[in-house]
């Protein structure tokens, strides 16, 4: 029996396929795990970096230097696919880093607009949202830190959060339901999103991990001691 | 130009009330903060700080020294959200912000290391960081693609302050850390560059850990633990009680002065 968990790591191995050698830059444990599960099965090319500045190859030996610079180099070159957070989500893809509430005086101050705006121009970007509700995914975010199709995205892969799968439509760049995580329902997917997406008049369950996976994820988490953390 | 060994009360001489100052290093780490402790104990005021910004900002925003921040973040790393930094916004006591892509950052600071008046990129494009700088301005290239960028202006500093793990008296300086960040290039966009160091002494290796050099250097500090809490590898760790323990004293003023009496005077 799968896990809420083992669903989101799977569902952020497969935001990878067919990516081949390029940089994965996740930003938090489940898409990271996602990442490591996609280099051992179907996407052994990935470029992975330990978090400091040393690439690591699949054994966990360094491969190369990767400080800040040229991560930069990276993304502006387009080779990278990062899995970012976002405070907010809006429908039309947008995200906000940066604060809640006036720009000039905000309500609640986030970090501010990191990498997102370039990332998001320049090469693919997912996010990954471990707590959807209508906090998250509002009609219009208030600060566009990264950027969604309207307004120049290279590609906004997927959306991976602890309820379900969701994309962007390749008419008008809304988000667009994908795939609901086994054991939650579609009417809780559509009360936790504060806008309405484009839903399919067959809404799959999201894919739950093959044997061999779940053995790898087993091995690359122990005791689920990441996949643990993922409610809905 | 010859550098001089100074102090960081030297340092803080020779600043000026409303110049701009770049500070180097990145979030929490290796940042100088021997010399952000030396401007937190003076009378300096009404500064533009540029930063990859840390605990460094979130000193200066509470004690008031900062009139305008130039950011792309500011954070703790460990503690992903700055304190410090999060009052003064939330409580309006920055002035002017400039708020950009953490790339356009590099290139603003490039383009001023370069001596021009700005570079183009694609970061920033459809964001509202155009929209909450309405000085930053795109251009279309001359050539047959006509594409829309960014013309990052430049941003051009008075003074960088940056800590190394190594430093000679002539103003060569070695980073022995995983990462240079961009401390070459706050020192090279500034009129004035002063680089605290671990010790003033080179370390036996690979020249390229030879980060600066002197013609980007006009005074170096020793300054052991120059980093504080922050980490500076291989020194030292980040010292992360400390730094929780500062991260609490914006819980209120009582503790912030309690944490100033015992560090920052």
């Amino acid at each position: 029996m799968s896990t809420l968990g083992d669903i989101c790591a799977v569902a952020c191995a497969d935001l990878f396929r067919g990516d081949g050698a390029i940089m994965a830059s996740p930003m938090a444990p489940i898409p990271r795990l996602g990442v490591l599960l996609a280099r051992k099965t179907f996407a052994p090319d990935l470029v992975l970096s330990d978090g400091i500045a040393t690439l690591v190859d699949d054994d966990g030996k360094p491969e190369g230097w990767m400080p800040f610079s040229r991560v930069f180099d990276t993304l502006w070159n387009a080779r990278r696919h990062v899995v970012m957070g976002a405070s907010q989500i809006d429908r039309h893809a947008n995200q906000n880093l940066s604060c809640l509430g006036e720009h000039a005086r905000p309500k609640v101050q986030l970090l501010g607009s990191r990498g997102a705006p370039g990332n998001t121009v320049c090469h693919t970007t997912s996010y990954w949202v471990p707590d959807h509700s209508t906090r998250v995914f509002v009609p219009d975010v208030d600060f566009v830190s990264g950027v969604g199709m309207a307004r120049g995205a290279a590609e906004i892969r997927r959306i991976v959060t602890n309820l379900c799968v969701m994309g962007v439509s390749a008419t008008d760049g809304c988000i667009r339901l994908v795939s609901v995580h086994p054991g939650v329902t579609l009417e809780k997917v559509i009360e936790s999103t504060g806008f309405a997406m484009h839903i399919p008049d067959h809404v799959p369950a999201t894919r739950a991990p093959h044997a061999d996976e779940a053995a790898l994820l087993e091995l690359l988490d122990p005791g689920a001691k990441i996949r643990g953390t993922v409610t809905a | 130009m010859s550098p001089q060994v100074m102090t960081p009360e030297d340092v803080v001489a020779e600043l000026r009330d409303g110049m701009t100052l770049g500070i180097g290093g990145w979030g929490s780490r290796r940042k100088p903060m021997t010399l952000v402790k030396a401007i937190a104990r003076s009378g300096l005021k009404d500064l533009t700080v540029v930063s990859y910004g840390g605990p460094d900002v979130g000193i200066l925003c509470a004690l008031g020294k900062i009139r305008k921040l130039v950011f792309g973040f500011v954070s703790l790393d460990s503690i992903p959200l700055e304190p410090h930094f999060r009052k003064a916004r939330e409580q309006g006591t920055l002035e002017e912000i400039m708020e950009l892509d953490e790339g356009m950052f590099q290139l603003g600071l490039r383009a001023a290391a370069w001596n021009l008046p700005f570079l183009p990129t694609r970061a920033g494009l459809g964001s509202d960081v155009l929209n909450v700088n309405r000085e930053i301005k795109t251009i279309r290239s001359p050539y047959a693609d006509h594409t829309e960028l960014v013309a990052m202006p430049a941003l051009r500093l008075d003074a960088a302050i940056v800590h190394m793990n190594r430093a000679d008296a002539r103003g060569n300086a070695q980073f022995l850390g995983p990462d240079p960040y961009f401390d070459d290039l706050f020192c090279m966009a500034a009129d004035r560059a002063y680089v605290s160091c671990e010790k003033l002494e080179l370390a036996d290796v690979d020249l390229t850990r030879h980060l600066l050099n002197r013609t980007m250097v006009h005074g170096v500090i020793e300054a052991p633990g120059g980093a504080w809490f922050t980490e500076c590898p291989p020194d030292y760790n980040r010292n992360e009680a400390l730094q929780k323990q500062y991260a609490a004293s914006a819980r209120d003023l009582a503790s912030w002065d309690a944490f100033v009496k015992e560090h920052l005077s």
